[in-house]
Protein backbone atom coordinates (compact mmCIF):
# COMPACT_ATOMS: atom_id res chain seq x y z
CA UNK A 1 0.00 0.00 0.00
CA UNK A 2 1.62 3.47 -0.98
CA UNK A 3 -0.23 6.63 -0.93
CA UNK A 4 0.72 9.70 -2.25
CA UNK A 5 -1.21 13.55 -2.47
CA UNK A 6 -1.70 16.89 -0.99
CA UNK A 7 -2.17 17.76 2.84
CA UNK A 8 -5.01 19.34 4.70
CA UNK A 9 -4.04 20.37 7.92
CA UNK A 10 -5.90 20.29 11.30
CA UNK A 11 -5.02 20.84 15.01
CA UNK A 12 -5.53 18.52 18.18
CA UNK A 13 -8.25 17.33 19.70
CA UNK A 14 -10.37 17.33 16.59
CA UNK A 15 -13.83 15.52 17.87
CA UNK A 16 -15.71 12.60 15.77
CA UNK A 17 -19.00 14.96 17.30
CA UNK A 18 -17.12 17.80 14.77
CA UNK A 19 -15.93 15.12 12.08
CA UNK A 20 -20.20 13.90 11.88
CA UNK A 21 -22.46 15.77 13.97
CA UNK A 22 -24.80 13.65 15.93
CA UNK A 23 -27.97 14.83 13.69
CA UNK A 24 -26.54 12.55 10.80
CA UNK A 25 -25.91 9.79 12.69
CA UNK A 26 -30.03 8.70 11.49
CA UNK A 27 -28.31 8.14 7.60
CA UNK A 28 -27.07 4.62 7.04
CA UNK A 29 -25.55 5.20 3.43
CA UNK A 30 -21.59 6.45 3.43
CA UNK A 31 -22.05 8.97 0.61
CA UNK A 32 -24.78 10.69 2.06
CA UNK A 33 -22.78 10.86 5.45
CA UNK A 34 -20.04 11.87 3.80
CA UNK A 35 -21.85 15.09 2.64
CA UNK A 36 -21.63 16.08 6.09
CA UNK A 37 -18.08 15.26 7.10
CA UNK A 38 -16.19 17.71 9.39
CA UNK A 39 -19.44 20.12 9.40
CA UNK A 40 -18.82 20.95 12.77
CA UNK A 41 -15.01 22.35 11.66
CA UNK A 42 -14.82 23.60 8.97
CA UNK A 43 -17.36 24.42 6.33
CA UNK A 44 -14.82 25.06 3.39
CA UNK A 45 -13.93 21.24 4.10
CA UNK A 46 -15.36 19.93 0.80
CA UNK A 47 -13.83 22.05 -1.35
CA UNK A 48 -10.51 21.45 0.21
CA UNK A 49 -10.48 17.89 -0.02
CA UNK A 50 -11.00 17.94 -3.60
CA UNK A 51 -7.21 18.78 -4.00
CA UNK A 52 -5.98 17.72 -0.88
CA UNK A 53 -6.44 14.21 0.56
CA UNK A 54 -4.66 13.63 3.12
CA UNK A 55 -5.40 14.95 6.07
CA UNK A 56 -2.07 15.38 9.22
CA UNK A 57 -3.51 16.66 12.47
CA UNK A 58 -2.07 17.22 16.16
CA UNK A 59 -2.96 15.03 19.02
CA UNK A 60 -5.85 12.96 19.64
CA UNK A 61 -7.46 12.78 16.35
CA UNK A 62 -10.84 11.28 16.51
CA UNK A 63 -11.19 11.94 20.51
CA UNK A 64 -15.13 11.60 21.71
CA UNK A 65 -17.60 9.41 20.46
CA UNK A 66 -17.45 5.73 19.01
CA UNK A 67 -19.32 6.72 16.13
CA UNK A 68 -18.07 4.70 13.30
CA UNK A 69 -19.57 7.30 11.05
CA UNK A 70 -16.40 9.82 11.81
CA UNK A 71 -14.20 7.74 9.99
CA UNK A 72 -17.04 6.30 7.15
CA UNK A 73 -17.65 9.62 6.31
CA UNK A 74 -14.11 10.97 5.76
CA UNK A 75 -13.33 8.11 3.77
CA UNK A 76 -16.17 8.42 1.64
CA UNK A 77 -15.97 12.46 1.23
CA UNK A 78 -12.27 11.26 -0.50
CA UNK A 79 -9.67 11.64 2.57
CA UNK A 80 -6.89 8.97 1.49
CA UNK A 81 -5.22 8.35 4.39
CA UNK A 82 -4.57 10.53 8.02
CA UNK A 83 -1.34 11.52 10.12
CA UNK A 84 -1.77 12.41 13.49
CA UNK A 85 0.40 13.25 16.44
CA UNK A 86 -1.50 10.65 18.01
CA UNK A 87 -5.36 9.26 17.62
CA UNK A 88 -7.71 8.49 20.26
CA UNK A 89 -8.16 4.69 20.43
CA UNK A 90 -11.52 3.82 19.00
CA UNK A 91 -11.29 6.43 16.31
CA UNK A 92 -7.99 4.55 15.39
CA UNK A 93 -9.57 1.18 15.21
CA UNK A 94 -12.65 1.83 13.67
CA UNK A 95 -10.69 3.81 10.60
CA UNK A 96 -8.42 0.24 10.14
CA UNK A 97 -11.64 -1.23 10.31
CA UNK A 98 -13.76 0.88 7.40
CA UNK A 99 -10.15 0.55 5.46
CA UNK A 100 -9.18 4.11 5.76
CA UNK A 101 -5.30 4.64 6.63
CA UNK A 102 -4.07 6.20 9.56
CA UNK A 103 -0.57 6.33 10.90
CA UNK A 104 0.52 7.47 14.20
CA UNK A 105 3.38 9.84 13.64
CA UNK A 106 4.49 12.03 16.74
CA UNK A 107 6.46 14.88 15.95
CA UNK A 108 6.69 14.69 12.54
CA UNK A 109 3.68 16.04 11.56
CA UNK A 110 4.75 19.40 12.63
CA UNK A 111 6.88 19.24 9.97
CA UNK A 112 4.04 19.13 7.57
CA UNK A 113 2.85 22.00 5.94
CA UNK A 114 -0.50 22.97 4.25
CA UNK A 115 -0.61 21.75 0.70
CA UNK A 116 2.16 19.39 1.02
CA UNK A 117 2.79 16.60 -0.96
CA UNK A 118 3.48 13.38 0.38
CA UNK A 119 4.40 9.58 -0.24
CA UNK A 120 3.21 7.58 3.03
CA UNK A 121 3.90 3.93 2.97
CA UNK A 122 2.33 2.76 5.77
CA UNK A 123 3.84 -1.00 5.84
CA UNK A 124 7.31 0.69 6.38
CA UNK A 125 6.61 3.45 7.94
CA UNK A 126 8.43 5.97 5.30
CA UNK A 127 6.70 9.10 5.11
CA UNK A 128 8.30 11.38 1.93
CA UNK A 129 7.59 15.00 1.84
CA UNK A 130 8.03 15.90 -1.37
CA UNK A 131 7.69 19.37 -1.33
CA UNK A 132 10.31 19.74 0.88
CA UNK A 133 12.92 16.88 -0.18
CA UNK A 134 12.67 15.46 3.66
CA UNK A 135 12.16 12.12 4.61
CA UNK A 136 10.40 10.57 8.02
CA UNK A 137 10.59 7.08 9.38
CA UNK A 138 7.26 6.47 11.86
CA UNK A 139 6.49 3.68 13.21
CA UNK A 140 4.82 0.90 10.76
CA UNK A 141 1.29 -0.29 10.97
CA UNK A 142 1.72 -3.71 12.30
CA UNK A 143 1.28 -6.60 9.57
CA UNK A 144 -2.27 -7.83 10.95
CA UNK A 145 -3.46 -4.34 11.27
CA UNK A 146 -2.06 -3.49 8.01
CA UNK A 147 -4.33 -6.68 6.18
CA UNK A 148 -7.36 -5.40 8.24
CA UNK A 149 -6.51 -1.84 6.49
CA UNK A 150 -6.56 -2.69 2.64
CA UNK A 151 -9.80 -4.33 2.76
CA UNK A 152 -11.41 -3.06 5.72
CA UNK A 153 -12.91 -5.53 8.59
CA UNK A 154 -15.96 -6.69 6.40
CA UNK A 155 -14.20 -8.11 3.48
CA UNK A 156 -11.07 -9.41 5.88
CA UNK A 157 -13.58 -11.82 7.57
CA UNK A 158 -16.28 -12.49 4.92
CA UNK A 159 -12.56 -13.74 2.47
CA UNK A 160 -11.34 -15.17 5.87
CA UNK A 161 -14.93 -17.66 6.65
CA UNK A 162 -14.62 -18.37 2.97
CA UNK A 163 -10.85 -19.95 3.12
CA UNK B 1 -0.99 -8.64 37.56
CA UNK B 2 -3.23 -5.66 38.18
CA UNK B 3 -7.07 -6.47 37.78
CA UNK B 4 -7.20 -5.48 34.21
CA UNK B 5 -4.23 -7.86 33.61
CA UNK B 6 -6.02 -10.79 35.12
CA UNK B 7 -9.16 -10.03 33.40
CA UNK B 8 -7.69 -10.68 29.90
CA UNK B 9 -5.71 -13.16 30.96
CA UNK B 10 -8.55 -15.61 32.02
CA UNK B 11 -10.64 -13.98 28.61
CA UNK B 12 -7.96 -15.25 26.74
CA UNK B 13 -7.06 -18.66 28.38
CA UNK B 14 -3.45 -17.09 29.44
CA UNK B 15 -1.84 -17.49 32.75
CA UNK B 16 -0.56 -14.20 32.09
CA UNK B 17 0.00 -11.66 29.73
CA UNK B 18 1.88 -7.91 29.99
CA UNK B 19 1.31 -4.53 28.62
CA UNK B 20 1.42 -3.71 25.31
CA UNK B 21 0.90 -7.31 24.26
CA UNK B 22 -1.95 -8.25 21.79
CA UNK B 23 -4.49 -10.60 22.97
CA UNK B 24 -7.58 -12.42 21.58
CA UNK B 25 -10.51 -12.16 24.17
CA UNK B 26 -13.76 -14.07 24.53
CA UNK B 27 -16.49 -11.65 25.20
CA UNK B 28 -19.08 -12.02 27.37
CA UNK B 29 -21.01 -9.60 26.72
CA UNK B 30 -21.76 -6.77 23.68
CA UNK B 31 -23.74 -4.00 23.68
CA UNK B 32 -25.25 -1.90 21.14
CA UNK B 33 -27.72 1.14 20.57
CA UNK B 34 -30.13 2.23 18.19
CA UNK B 35 -27.16 4.50 16.40
CA UNK B 36 -24.56 1.79 16.51
CA UNK B 37 -26.52 -1.34 16.14
CA UNK B 38 -27.64 -0.43 12.35
CA UNK B 39 -24.47 -0.28 11.12
CA UNK B 40 -23.14 -3.31 13.16
CA UNK B 41 -26.25 -5.39 11.60
CA UNK B 42 -25.48 -4.00 7.86
CA UNK B 43 -21.68 -5.19 8.44
CA UNK B 44 -22.52 -8.49 10.00
CA UNK B 45 -24.98 -9.52 6.84
CA UNK B 46 -22.15 -8.05 4.42
CA UNK B 47 -19.80 -10.56 6.59
CA UNK B 48 -21.54 -13.59 5.62
CA UNK B 49 -23.39 -13.91 8.76
CA UNK B 50 -26.50 -16.03 8.96
CA UNK B 51 -26.73 -16.92 12.97
CA UNK B 52 -25.14 -14.55 15.80
CA UNK B 53 -22.21 -16.40 17.69
CA UNK B 54 -24.96 -16.42 21.02
CA UNK B 55 -28.13 -14.78 21.30
CA UNK B 56 -28.20 -14.63 24.67
CA UNK B 57 -24.70 -12.31 25.35
CA UNK B 58 -25.81 -9.63 23.11
CA UNK B 59 -28.07 -6.66 24.80
CA UNK B 60 -29.75 -3.86 22.01
CA UNK B 61 -31.08 -1.11 23.39
CA UNK B 62 -32.80 1.98 21.83
CA UNK B 63 -31.93 5.29 23.55
CA UNK B 64 -30.83 7.73 21.45
CA UNK B 65 -33.51 7.94 19.15
CA UNK B 66 -36.51 7.43 21.45
CA UNK B 67 -38.93 7.39 21.03
CA UNK B 68 -38.27 8.01 17.24
CA UNK B 69 -38.44 12.23 15.84
CA UNK B 70 -38.76 11.56 12.94
CA UNK B 71 -39.00 8.21 9.83
CA UNK B 72 -35.63 7.98 9.50
CA UNK B 73 -35.49 7.18 12.98
CA UNK B 74 -38.29 4.98 13.13
CA UNK B 75 -36.26 2.49 10.14
CA UNK B 76 -33.12 2.54 12.26
CA UNK B 77 -35.63 1.32 15.13
CA UNK B 78 -37.53 -1.29 12.64
CA UNK B 79 -34.22 -2.86 11.33
CA UNK B 80 -33.32 -3.65 14.79
CA UNK B 81 -36.54 -5.29 15.58
CA UNK B 82 -36.57 -7.22 12.59
CA UNK B 83 -32.78 -8.48 13.26
CA UNK B 84 -33.99 -9.36 17.16
CA UNK B 85 -36.52 -11.06 15.44
CA UNK B 86 -34.46 -12.97 13.06
CA UNK B 87 -31.88 -13.95 15.30
CA UNK B 88 -34.17 -14.41 18.64
CA UNK B 89 -31.75 -11.45 20.37
CA UNK B 90 -32.95 -12.66 24.05
CA UNK B 91 -32.02 -9.20 25.64
CA UNK B 92 -33.60 -6.16 23.53
CA UNK B 93 -34.85 -2.70 24.92
CA UNK B 94 -37.38 -1.74 23.26
CA UNK B 95 -39.34 2.24 24.02
CA UNK B 96 -40.59 2.00 27.03
CA UNK B 97 -38.85 -0.54 28.45
CA UNK B 98 -35.62 0.22 28.79
CA UNK B 99 -33.64 3.39 29.03
CA UNK B 100 -29.76 4.61 28.50
CA UNK B 101 -27.70 1.71 27.42
CA UNK B 102 -25.13 1.71 30.06
CA UNK B 103 -27.63 2.35 32.80
CA UNK B 104 -29.92 -0.91 31.63
CA UNK B 105 -26.67 -3.02 31.26
CA UNK B 106 -25.53 -1.99 34.66
CA UNK B 107 -29.09 -2.91 36.29
CA UNK B 108 -29.51 -6.08 34.35
CA UNK B 109 -26.43 -7.65 32.48
CA UNK B 110 -23.00 -6.67 33.94
CA UNK B 111 -21.11 -9.16 36.38
CA UNK B 112 -17.54 -8.25 38.00
CA UNK B 113 -14.53 -9.87 36.03
CA UNK B 114 -16.48 -10.06 32.82
CA UNK B 115 -15.18 -8.84 29.61
CA UNK B 116 -17.95 -6.41 27.87
CA UNK B 117 -17.67 -4.05 24.62
CA UNK B 118 -20.12 -2.10 23.50
CA UNK B 119 -21.11 0.39 20.85
CA UNK B 120 -20.74 3.41 22.23
CA UNK B 121 -17.81 5.09 23.78
CA UNK B 122 -18.78 5.08 27.71
CA UNK B 123 -19.21 1.56 27.97
CA UNK B 124 -16.18 1.80 29.76
CA UNK B 125 -19.12 2.78 32.39
CA UNK B 126 -19.29 -0.89 33.71
CA UNK B 127 -15.63 -0.88 35.34
CA UNK B 128 -17.32 0.19 38.40
CA UNK B 129 -18.62 -2.88 39.36
CA UNK B 130 -15.13 -4.33 38.57
CA UNK B 131 -15.36 -5.73 34.98
CA UNK B 132 -13.38 -5.06 31.63
CA UNK B 133 -15.72 -3.08 29.86
CA UNK B 134 -14.59 -0.70 26.59
CA UNK B 135 -15.96 0.95 23.51
CA UNK B 136 -16.06 -0.37 20.19
CA UNK B 137 -17.12 0.93 17.02
CA UNK B 138 -19.94 -0.96 14.83
CA UNK B 139 -17.83 -3.14 12.26
CA UNK B 140 -16.44 -4.73 15.46
CA UNK B 141 -19.48 -4.94 17.12
CA UNK B 142 -20.73 -6.97 14.11
CA UNK B 143 -17.60 -9.07 14.41
CA UNK B 144 -18.32 -9.42 17.78
CA UNK B 145 -22.12 -11.03 16.81
CA UNK B 146 -20.67 -13.39 14.92
CA UNK B 147 -17.36 -15.07 16.65
CA UNK B 148 -17.73 -13.54 20.58
CA UNK B 149 -14.28 -12.60 20.46
CA UNK B 150 -11.86 -9.57 20.18
CA UNK B 151 -8.53 -8.81 20.10
CA UNK B 152 -7.08 -6.15 22.39
CA UNK B 153 -3.45 -4.81 23.33
CA UNK B 154 -3.48 -4.92 27.06
CA UNK B 155 -3.21 -1.81 28.22
CA UNK B 156 -0.79 0.12 30.13
CA UNK B 157 -2.41 0.76 33.79
CA UNK B 158 -2.34 4.25 35.96
CA UNK B 159 -3.09 3.55 39.38
CA UNK B 160 -5.23 6.18 40.59
CA UNK B 161 -5.25 6.79 44.48
CA UNK B 162 -7.53 9.25 45.73
CA UNK B 163 -7.35 10.38 49.52
CA UNK B 164 -9.67 12.16 51.91
CA UNK B 165 -13.06 12.75 52.31
CA UNK B 166 -15.13 14.54 49.94
CA UNK B 167 -16.15 17.90 51.04
CA UNK B 168 -20.12 18.76 50.54
CA UNK B 169 -21.27 19.96 48.16
CA UNK B 170 -18.58 18.08 45.89
CA UNK B 171 -20.23 14.83 44.46
CA UNK B 172 -17.84 11.97 42.46
CA UNK B 173 -18.41 14.39 39.38
CA UNK B 174 -16.56 17.09 40.87
CA UNK B 175 -13.60 14.63 41.32
CA UNK B 176 -13.64 13.21 37.51
CA UNK B 177 -13.62 16.59 36.17
CA UNK B 178 -10.76 17.91 38.34
CA UNK B 179 -8.99 14.63 37.14
CA UNK B 180 -9.44 15.49 33.78
CA UNK B 181 -8.53 18.71 33.93
CA UNK B 182 -5.01 17.51 35.23
CA UNK B 183 -4.72 14.92 32.80
CA UNK B 184 -5.99 16.83 29.62
CA UNK B 185 -7.98 15.28 26.88
CA UNK B 186 -5.29 12.98 25.85
CA UNK B 187 -3.85 11.99 28.85
CA UNK B 188 -4.48 8.66 29.32
CA UNK B 189 -5.05 7.42 25.50
CA UNK B 190 -4.85 3.88 24.78
CA UNK B 191 -4.50 3.21 29.37
CA UNK B 192 -6.48 1.79 31.79
CA UNK B 193 -7.59 3.25 34.89
CA UNK B 194 -7.88 1.73 38.08
CA UNK B 195 -9.28 3.85 40.86
CA UNK B 196 -8.49 2.78 44.70
CA UNK B 197 -7.86 4.83 48.03
CA UNK B 198 -10.12 5.33 50.79
CA UNK B 199 -12.35 7.68 48.94
CA UNK B 200 -13.12 5.46 46.49
CA UNK B 201 -14.23 2.81 49.10
CA UNK B 202 -17.08 5.66 50.46
CA UNK B 203 -18.57 6.29 46.96
CA UNK B 204 -21.68 4.75 46.23
CA UNK B 205 -21.63 2.39 42.89
CA UNK B 206 -23.83 5.37 41.46
CA UNK B 207 -21.33 7.37 42.46
CA UNK B 208 -18.26 5.05 40.84
CA UNK B 209 -20.15 4.86 37.76
CA UNK B 210 -19.47 8.23 37.37
CA UNK B 211 -16.21 8.11 37.35
CA UNK B 212 -15.57 5.27 35.57
CA UNK B 213 -18.07 6.50 32.20
CA UNK B 214 -15.76 9.62 31.90
CA UNK B 215 -12.28 8.02 31.55
CA UNK B 216 -13.01 8.04 27.74
CA UNK B 217 -12.73 11.85 27.71
CA UNK B 218 -8.76 11.56 28.92
CA UNK B 219 -8.67 8.99 26.26
CA UNK B 220 -8.67 6.04 28.17
CA UNK B 221 -9.43 2.32 26.90
CA UNK B 222 -11.51 1.36 30.65
CA UNK B 223 -11.71 2.68 34.11
CA UNK B 224 -11.90 0.14 36.61
CA UNK B 225 -12.91 -0.53 40.42
CA UNK B 226 -11.99 -2.98 42.51
CA UNK B 227 -15.21 -4.96 43.76
CA UNK B 228 -16.52 -4.55 47.28
CA UNK B 229 -19.09 -4.61 49.75
CA UNK B 230 -20.77 -2.11 47.82
CA UNK B 231 -20.34 -4.06 44.84
CA UNK B 232 -21.66 -6.98 46.75
CA UNK B 233 -24.68 -5.69 48.09
CA UNK B 234 -25.18 -3.72 44.21
CA UNK B 235 -25.28 -7.24 42.75
CA UNK B 236 -27.65 -8.88 46.05
CA UNK B 237 -30.09 -5.95 45.31
CA UNK B 238 -29.97 -7.22 41.54
CA UNK B 239 -30.68 -10.82 42.01
CA UNK B 240 -27.18 -11.72 41.24
CA UNK B 241 -24.79 -13.91 43.33
CA UNK B 242 -21.51 -12.73 43.71
CA UNK B 243 -19.10 -14.52 42.38
CA UNK B 244 -14.94 -14.49 43.32
CA UNK B 245 -14.24 -11.09 42.79
CA UNK B 246 -11.24 -10.50 40.67
CA UNK B 247 -8.62 -8.40 42.47
CA UNK B 248 -4.64 -7.42 42.18
CA UNK B 249 -2.61 -9.79 43.04
CA UNK B 250 -0.02 -8.10 45.52
CA UNK B 251 2.93 -7.74 43.62
CA UNK B 252 0.59 -6.27 40.95
CA UNK B 253 2.09 -3.39 38.81
CA UNK B 254 1.44 -0.51 37.33
CA UNK B 255 2.67 1.94 34.59
CA UNK B 256 2.67 5.17 37.09
CA UNK B 257 0.18 5.55 40.35
CA UNK B 258 -0.67 9.35 41.02
CA UNK B 259 -2.41 10.80 43.84
CA UNK B 260 -5.31 13.27 45.00
CA UNK B 261 -6.85 14.66 47.85
CA UNK B 262 -10.72 14.63 47.94
CA UNK B 263 -10.65 17.05 50.33
CA UNK B 264 -9.54 19.78 48.42
CA UNK B 265 -11.55 19.43 45.03
CA UNK B 266 -14.41 21.94 44.93
CA UNK B 267 -17.35 22.20 42.65
CA UNK B 268 -15.85 21.79 39.15
CA UNK B 269 -17.07 22.77 35.97
CA UNK B 270 -15.59 21.49 32.21
CA UNK B 271 -16.07 24.85 30.19
CA UNK B 272 -16.75 24.98 26.24
CA UNK B 273 -15.55 23.38 24.06
CA UNK B 274 -13.47 20.57 25.89
CA UNK B 275 -14.04 18.38 28.36
CA UNK B 276 -10.50 19.16 30.02
CA UNK B 277 -11.40 22.75 30.07
CA UNK B 278 -11.97 22.16 33.88
CA UNK B 279 -12.54 25.49 36.08
CA UNK B 280 -13.86 25.81 39.86
CA UNK B 281 -17.37 26.46 39.34
CA UNK B 282 -16.08 29.65 41.76
CA UNK B 283 -14.36 31.28 39.19
CA UNK B 284 -17.40 31.21 36.17
CA UNK B 285 -20.07 31.83 37.89
CA UNK B 286 -21.13 35.07 36.65
CA UNK B 287 -21.91 33.10 33.25
CA UNK B 288 -26.18 33.12 32.62
CA UNK B 289 -27.82 29.92 31.17
CA UNK B 290 -30.95 28.95 29.32
CA UNK B 291 -30.94 25.81 29.57
CA UNK B 292 -29.80 23.10 32.47
CA UNK B 293 -30.12 19.37 31.78
CA UNK B 294 -30.17 16.78 34.56
CA UNK B 295 -29.57 13.28 33.42
CA UNK B 296 -27.56 11.11 31.13
CA UNK B 297 -25.40 8.08 31.31
CA UNK B 298 -23.27 9.96 33.62
CA UNK B 299 -25.53 11.51 36.15
CA UNK B 300 -28.93 10.24 35.57
CA UNK B 301 -28.86 7.91 38.56
CA UNK B 302 -31.43 7.55 41.34
CA UNK B 303 -28.80 9.27 43.66
CA UNK B 304 -27.93 12.42 41.11
CA UNK B 305 -32.09 13.06 41.47
CA UNK B 306 -32.10 12.64 45.07
CA UNK B 307 -29.14 15.39 44.88
CA UNK B 308 -31.32 17.71 42.88
CA UNK B 309 -34.32 17.35 44.40
CA UNK B 310 -33.06 17.98 47.68
CA UNK B 311 -32.27 21.86 46.29
CA UNK B 312 -35.05 22.21 44.11
CA UNK B 313 -37.42 21.29 47.01
CA UNK B 314 -40.14 23.97 47.75
CA UNK B 315 -37.95 26.28 44.96
CA UNK B 316 -38.92 27.60 41.16
CA UNK B 317 -36.54 27.60 38.70
CA UNK B 318 -35.62 30.81 37.54
CA UNK B 319 -38.08 32.78 35.41
CA UNK B 320 -36.17 32.49 31.77
CA UNK B 321 -34.16 29.33 32.60
CA UNK B 322 -35.35 25.97 31.08
CA UNK B 323 -34.71 22.90 33.19
CA UNK B 324 -34.72 18.92 31.63
CA UNK B 325 -34.75 15.93 33.91
CA UNK B 326 -34.62 12.92 32.09
CA UNK B 327 -34.14 9.74 34.32
CA UNK B 328 -31.28 7.23 32.74
CA UNK B 329 -33.96 4.16 32.97
CA UNK B 330 -37.42 3.20 33.60
CA UNK B 331 -36.07 1.85 36.97
CA UNK B 332 -34.43 5.10 38.01
CA UNK B 333 -37.95 7.22 36.76
CA UNK B 334 -40.35 4.91 38.76
CA UNK B 335 -37.99 4.67 41.88
CA UNK B 336 -37.81 8.71 41.72
CA UNK B 337 -41.76 8.42 40.89
CA UNK B 338 -42.37 6.50 44.30
CA UNK B 339 -40.11 8.64 46.14
CA UNK B 340 -41.90 11.77 45.49
CA UNK B 341 -39.03 13.42 43.49
CA UNK B 342 -40.84 13.57 40.30
CA UNK B 343 -43.21 16.21 42.13
CA UNK B 344 -40.48 18.35 43.95
CA UNK B 345 -39.60 18.84 39.94
CA UNK B 346 -42.78 19.40 38.62
CA UNK B 347 -43.43 21.75 41.11
CA UNK B 348 -40.17 23.54 40.67
CA UNK B 349 -40.83 23.95 37.13
CA UNK B 350 -38.89 21.28 35.65
CA UNK B 351 -39.58 19.43 32.71
CA UNK B 352 -39.20 15.68 32.90
CA UNK B 353 -38.52 13.74 29.79
CA UNK B 354 -38.18 9.90 28.69
CA UNK B 355 -35.81 7.62 29.61
CA UNK B 356 -33.41 8.33 26.60
CA UNK B 357 -29.95 10.35 26.00
CA UNK B 358 -31.63 13.62 25.70
CA UNK B 359 -29.53 16.62 24.00
CA UNK B 360 -26.19 14.74 24.91
CA UNK B 361 -27.13 13.05 21.52
CA UNK B 362 -27.53 16.48 19.88
CA UNK B 363 -29.93 15.23 17.51
CA UNK B 364 -32.90 14.16 19.56
CA UNK B 365 -34.67 16.43 21.92
CA UNK B 366 -33.92 18.93 23.88
CA UNK B 367 -31.12 21.33 21.28
CA UNK B 368 -29.88 24.65 21.84
CA UNK B 369 -30.32 27.78 19.82
CA UNK B 370 -27.13 29.82 18.89
CA UNK B 371 -25.42 31.56 21.25
CA UNK B 372 -27.53 30.09 24.17
CA UNK B 373 -25.88 28.43 26.99
CA UNK B 374 -26.39 25.01 29.19
CA UNK B 375 -25.27 23.56 32.08
CA UNK B 376 -25.44 19.65 32.19
CA UNK B 377 -24.65 16.97 33.91
CA UNK B 378 -23.56 15.00 30.43
CA UNK B 379 -19.93 14.08 29.82
CA UNK B 380 -19.11 16.07 25.96
CA UNK B 381 -19.27 19.67 25.41
CA UNK B 382 -17.98 19.93 22.11
CA UNK B 383 -19.08 21.87 19.49
CA UNK B 384 -22.41 21.52 17.93
CA UNK B 385 -22.48 18.50 20.47
CA UNK B 386 -26.76 19.77 21.80
CA UNK B 387 -27.54 21.44 18.85
CA UNK B 388 -26.45 24.88 17.55
CA UNK B 389 -22.21 24.94 16.91
CA UNK B 390 -22.67 28.03 19.01
CA UNK B 391 -24.56 27.06 21.72
CA UNK B 392 -22.06 26.62 24.69
CA UNK B 393 -22.17 24.05 27.11
CA UNK B 394 -20.97 23.30 30.80
CA UNK B 395 -20.39 20.57 32.52
CA UNK B 396 -21.19 20.10 36.13
CA UNK B 397 -22.38 17.15 38.97
CA UNK B 398 -26.20 17.68 39.12
CA UNK B 399 -26.06 19.79 42.67
CA UNK B 400 -24.39 22.50 40.41
CA UNK B 401 -26.81 22.02 37.73
CA UNK B 402 -29.73 22.67 39.98
CA UNK B 403 -28.29 25.46 41.38
CA UNK B 404 -27.81 27.13 38.54
CA UNK B 405 -31.42 26.40 37.39
CA UNK B 406 -32.33 28.32 40.66
CA UNK B 407 -30.47 31.38 40.13
CA UNK B 408 -29.99 31.56 36.74
CA UNK B 409 -26.65 31.48 36.29
CA UNK B 410 -23.76 29.18 36.81
CA UNK B 411 -23.25 28.72 40.84
CA UNK B 412 -21.82 27.13 43.93
CA UNK B 413 -24.47 24.33 44.76
CA UNK B 414 -26.07 25.81 48.49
Amino acid sequence: MEICGKVLKYGSDINTDVIIPGQFLVLTNSEELAKHAMEGLDLEFHKKVKERKIIVAEKNFGCGSSREQAPIALKYAGVKCILAHSFARIFYRNAINVGLPVLECGEVVMKILEGDELYINPKTGLIKNISRDVEFNVNPVPDFLLEIMEVGLVKFIRERRKS
Amino acid sequence: MNIIEKILAKASDRRDVNPGEIIEANIDKVMANDITAPLAVKAFKEMGGKKVWDKERIILVLDHLVPANRDRSAELHMLLRKFVREQKIKHFYDVGRGGVCHQIMMENHVKPGEVIVGGDSHTCTYGAIGSFATGIGSTEVASVFLTGKLWFKVPKTINIVIEGKLKQPSAPKDIILYIIGQFRADGATYMGIKFSGETIKDISVDGRMTLCNMVVEMGAKNGIIEPDDKTALYLKERGFTSPNFIKDDVDAKYYKTVYYDASEVEPMVACPFTVDNVKPVSEVDKVEIDQAVIGSCTNGRLEDLRLAAQIFRNKRVKEGVRVLIIPASQKVYMDAMNEGLLETFIKAGALICNPCCGPCYGGHLGLLAAEEVCISTTNRNFVGRMGHPKAKIYLASPATVASSALTGRISVPR
